[in-house]
């Protein structure tokens, strides 16, 4: 069959590619930024820097959409729920080191004196309590991890345990996707409402607007997707990655093997919520803001559709799917911004209709389709064999 | 039958008002007697004799004279120059003309020239002063001397003024002025509100003249009259006169001596009546407003229970669906008007019509969208979610391409807007016309799936594909007509929502969620499910609503449907199968 499926271990090519890939984007890309002149054609610019960690994070939360859908089947609507909850963890931390220097000269936050939060609490002098903990950074990157797996913890059990599946599940975790939004909406939730949190002036006492930081922002985020890849990669070519994949093509098969399929498919679910959470945390710093609609249920429909261009179901697919969207995205949007959803939307159908596999598919869909003409150029009526990937999907309940 | 309520109660209403308006404009601009409109002589010469009565007190120095004079007027007329003259008394504007030893009062046009000179409008007839040629004469403030008015006859020019408005002839104003001089709690007014009440033919001035009178005397000092008004609020089951009965109460629990141990009883009696009346109302009020929340939900969703719910697929344009019926009815409107004029029966019936092109409309995106994508993924019922989403972005960008951004304006007909009241509480028509639709469309929709040839084929294929092909049935064709006819009763809805919430190009975000809510919480493929879980949500919504608000109501009610399904992940009617992976 395919690679996707019966390679275990990095093949030798594999690894050249990503060796390179990690190559030029940690090493050269923030060497052209750092050292080469801006006069220079070769400079690569501290803005694009920061749209390039952009990118990155989003091919994270594209790994994590990818490690449940492509490999466990299971649709959910709520990574972006995820991700912004990782961006607000952080987010936190960030808006109490801005210390005296906001708008308002206080030591809390802009919002909370704003929406006069030390009427409201205060035996704290304005600050709820549950922020206080969010001072010490290491509290906030612990969070970082804990809340979103906590919440995809209780969330997962419950679908899980009454064997909540397929469009169900989708529907479900679009719900709570919506619960949540609404909730970060609202002023008294203390995250800052529809504004979110912004104005970020500090991160580990460096100046967060600062070329190196950002910089060093962006290593970070390459060096979290390289481990996130290789995190993955490892884990679907052990055992489990192979229950996951089974309980993806014929869960009931799996269920009367003997496996508890329920607590396999929690583990899965947690993991890419831990996931997710960390890529927002590193998208928080770079782009400045977090608000509500980072988590809207669209947004996490967007992450759905990264991961189905680049291809679902393969390991690479979802990064260069988030890139590759996101950079005609950026680019669209400036130059023709009343057609982007157009070609958004056009993209979305004409990828679900006819890749199946999306862009590192077509090659494997081009070998089938050729190899299916030769055939009936030699007169056998047999039916093509379709990369495994898609034969798969399309089984499901 | 509705449309003739309509009429009879604008038509005397605007009536009157041009009466009034050609008073107000014909009176100072005109000369001589042609300003007494010549409609209805007799209230012309009251108007005219209360005048003239008028002008003679203005000229009078006698106090008691003056204050006779008010209280006669108090109540009487509808004319707006005496209205005006007290007015400008109270603020020392009314003026006194003398030539030849006689005085006459005038007002000063409120138009001046360059000089700041106006014309002078004499009190007793309208007319305005012309000197010996013929021509307005004119005036400043200066040259005249102003009639004076004491402090206590300024009280009674605003006791007669407030008066005024019990005797307006907009039932509505009179309404309100009786409401605003039962606050007050005057006993001066007392007399006049009486008096009025025998005449008062409106049931809803009536009632409010009632109640006046009765908050009015619940201050009086002899205590059976006290507590007549009491029992009587309470009767009356006054919403208004709470406060005050309460405030009362409060009194006279700390002064039992004064008032008695029967008026206390008698007070906590009508305030237990008002408040159980307030607390019936509020229940029935919460009931309608869920009944009609859930007929929305019901109405929205019926579309996505076919599409969802019979044939499995995920369509998750399903809101943009809604939206197209919402546009047409906006474009039906806009042709109607165009063809048959702004006004007129044209916009009334609009509607009707628009629901049935709606239906048409959507149902035609429905089979395109069906006959285009949906139907290569029957068996992929996640990637039919995607491409569906593809489809909704690319319809709402499309819309907000056409259309603009911008929220369109549906007008409802006038059979549509205003509301009833029932015991104090609103029912709108509009509200009520979604309950009635939803009823008319679940059970056209159980007639089509129960009783017709088609509904038969639906319901085979979709029960057991397979085998309804190998009976004949042309299962293709099925799944297209299904699709079309779910898509074209959410044509439909979006027609009716037009009718109660904003057109816009997110209009179907905002029903999206909701709707697979409710298909999901009442079971896949069940209409009675659906009906069920419809009413569920949209009733417990409203109940939520008054404590936690809007946002917190409905996060909660989602929180609970997760809940809900732990119990029951199949619905609430679940359709029973054998089969492993249904």
């Amino acid at each position: 069959m395919t690679e996707m499926i019966s390679s275990p271990a990095i093949s030798r090519r594999e690894a050249l590619v990503i060796a390179l890939l990690a190559l030029i984007g940690l090493v050269v890309l923030p060497c052209l930024n750092a050292f080469v002149p801006s006069t220079s054609p070769l400079h690569v610019s501290n803005f694009a820097i920061t749209v390039y960690g952009k990118y990155l994070c989003y091919a994270v939360l594209a790994i994590g959409v990818n490690l449940l859908w492509g490999y466990t089947g299971l649709l959910s609507l709520g990574q972006a729920l995820f991700f912004s909850l990782g961006g607000y963890a952080l987010g936190m931390h960030l808006m109490l080191k801005i210390g005296k220097l906001g708008q308002y000269q206080s030591d809390l936050p802009d919002f909370m004196v704003f929406l006069e939060f030390p009427k409201r609490f205060p035996e704290t002098g304005g600050l709820p309590p549950h922020w206080i903990p969010f001072h010490s950074f290491w509290f906030s990157a612990a969070a970082v991890i804990w809340v979103p797996a906590l919440l995809a913890l209780v969330f997962g059990w419950l679908a899980f345990r009454s064997r909540i599946k397929g469009v169900y599940f989708s529907i479900l975790s679009q719900a709570l996707t919506y619960a949540a939004t609404l909730l970060f909406f609202r002023n008294d939730f203390t995250f800052g409402g529809n504004n979110g949190l912004t104005d970020f002036k500090f991160i580990l006492g460096a100046d967060i607007n600062a070329p190196s930081t950002k910089r060093w922002l962006y290593i970070a985020s390459g060096v979290l997707l390289l481990a996130v890849y290789l995190g993955c990669r490892w884990l679907t070519s052990t055992k489990f990655g192979l229950i996951q994949r089974a309980i993806r093509d014929s869960e009931n098969r799996v269920l009367f093997s003997g496996y508890a399929t329920g607590r396999f498919k929690l583990f899965v679910f947690v993991v890419s919520a831990v996931i997710c959470g960390l890529g927002g945390a590193l998208y928080v710093p770079q782009v400045g803001i977090i608000n509500p609609s980072e988590m809207a249920p669209d947004k996490s429909l967007e992450a759905v559709v990264w991961c189905a261009v680049g291809g679902r179901g393969s390991m690479l697919g979802p990064v260069v799917g988030a890139i590759a969207v996101n950079a005609m995205k950026s680019y669209a949007t400036h130059a023709f911004p009343e057609q982007w959803l157009y070609l958004l939307g056009g993209m979305f159908i004409l990828v679900t209709l006819f890749m199946p596999g999306g862009i590192v598919g077509v090659p494997a869909q081009w070998r089938a389709a050729r190899a299916r003409w030769t055939r009936k150029g030699e007169a056998a009526g047999d039916k093509g064999t379709a990369p495994a990937v898609l034969e798969s999907a399309t089984k499901e309940p | 039958m509705l449309f003739s309520r309509r009429q009879r109660y604008s038509r005397p209403w605007t009536w009157h008002w041009l009466i009034a308006a050609a008073c107000c404009l014909g009176a100072p601009l005109c000369r001589g007697a042609d300003a007494v409109p010549a409609a209805a002589p007799d209230t012309a010469t009251v108007d005219a004799r209360a005048r003239a009565r008028l002008a003679e007190a203005i000229v009078a120095d006698e106090l008691d004279l003056q204050l006779q004079v008010l209280r006669e007027l108090g109540g009487s007329g509808a004319d707006p120059l005496i209205g005006q003259t007290l007015t400008a008394w109270r603020g020392g504007a009314v003026y006194l003309f003398e030539t030849n030893g006689t005085r006459t009062p005038v007002l000063l046009d409120t138009q001046t020239d360059s000089e700041g000179r106006a014309r002078a409008i004499r009190v007793a007839d309208g007319a305005l002063l012309a000197g010996g040629d013929g021509q307005g004469l004119l005036f400043t403030a200066n040259d005249l001397t102003s009639a004076d008015a004491s402090s206590k006859l300024r009280r009674a020019i605003k006791t007669a003024l407030d008066l005024f408005g019990v005797a307006n002839p907009n039932p509505k104003m009179r309404r309100d002025a009786v409401v605003k001089l039962g606050q007050e709690q005057n006993a001066d007014y007392l007399p006049h509100l009486e008096a009025r009440l025998k005449i008062e033919t409106e049931a809803e001035v009536h009632r409010a003249l009632q109640e006046a009178i009765a908050v009015t005397r619940l201050l009086s000092d002899d205590a059976a009259t006290r507590e007549a008004a009491i029992v009587e609020l309470g009767a009356l089951r006054s919403i208004t006169s709470l406060v005050f009965l309460k405030q009362l109460l409060t009194q006279a629990e700390g002064d039992a001596a004064k008032y008695g141990p029967a008026t206390i009883k008698a007070l906590r009696r009508s305030v237990w009546e008002i408040e159980n009346y307030l607390w019936w109302g509020n229940l029935f009020g919460t009931a309608f407003r869920g009944l009609s929340l859930s007929a929305v939900l019901l109405v929205a969703a019926i579309g996505l229970a076919i599409t969802f719910g019979l044939m499995g697929v995920i369509n998750m344009a399903h809101g943009e669906i809604i939206m197209v019926g919402a546009y047409t009815a906006y474009v039906t409107q806009n042709l109607f008007a165009s063809w048959f004029g702004k006004g007129g029966l044209g916009i009334e019936l609009y509607f009707l019509a628009a629901l049935a092109v709606s239906f048409v409309v959507a149902g035609a995106v429905g089979l395109v969208l069906e006959r285009g994508v949906i139907r290569f993924l029957y068996r992929r019922p996640l990637e039919s979610l995607l491409a569906t989403w593809g489809v909704s972005l690319v319809l709402q960008q499309l819309f907000r391409h056409i259309f603009g951004a911008a929220n369109v304006q549906v007008t409802s007909p006038s059979w549509l807007s205003g509301s009833l009241v029932i015991h104090d509480v609103l029912l709108a028509y509009n509200r009520i016309f979604v309950i009635a639709f939803a009823f008319a469309i679940v059970a056209g929709t159980y007639l089509l799936l129960t009783r017709t040839s088609l509904g038969l084929q639906i319901r085979a294929v979709m029960q057991n594909r397979a085998m309804a092909s190998a009976l004949g049935v042309r299962t293709d064709r099925v799944n297209m007509l299904t699709f079309a006819l779910g898509s074209g009763l959410a044509g439909m809805a979006g027609a009716c929502l037009s009718q109660i919430g904003n057109v816009g190009p997110s209009l179907g975000q905002n029903y999206i969620v909701d709707c697979f809510m409710v298909v999901v919480l009442g079971g896949v493929g069940n209409l009675v499910g659906t009906v069920s879980a419809a009413l569920g949500v949209g009733v417990t919504d409203q109940i939520l609503q008054p404590w936690l608000g809007a946002v917190l109501g409905k996060i909660v009610v989602l929180g609970a449907i997760i809940l809900f399904l732990q119990w029951r992940p199949a619905g609430l009617f679940a359709t029973r199968s054998r089969n492993l992976e249904g």
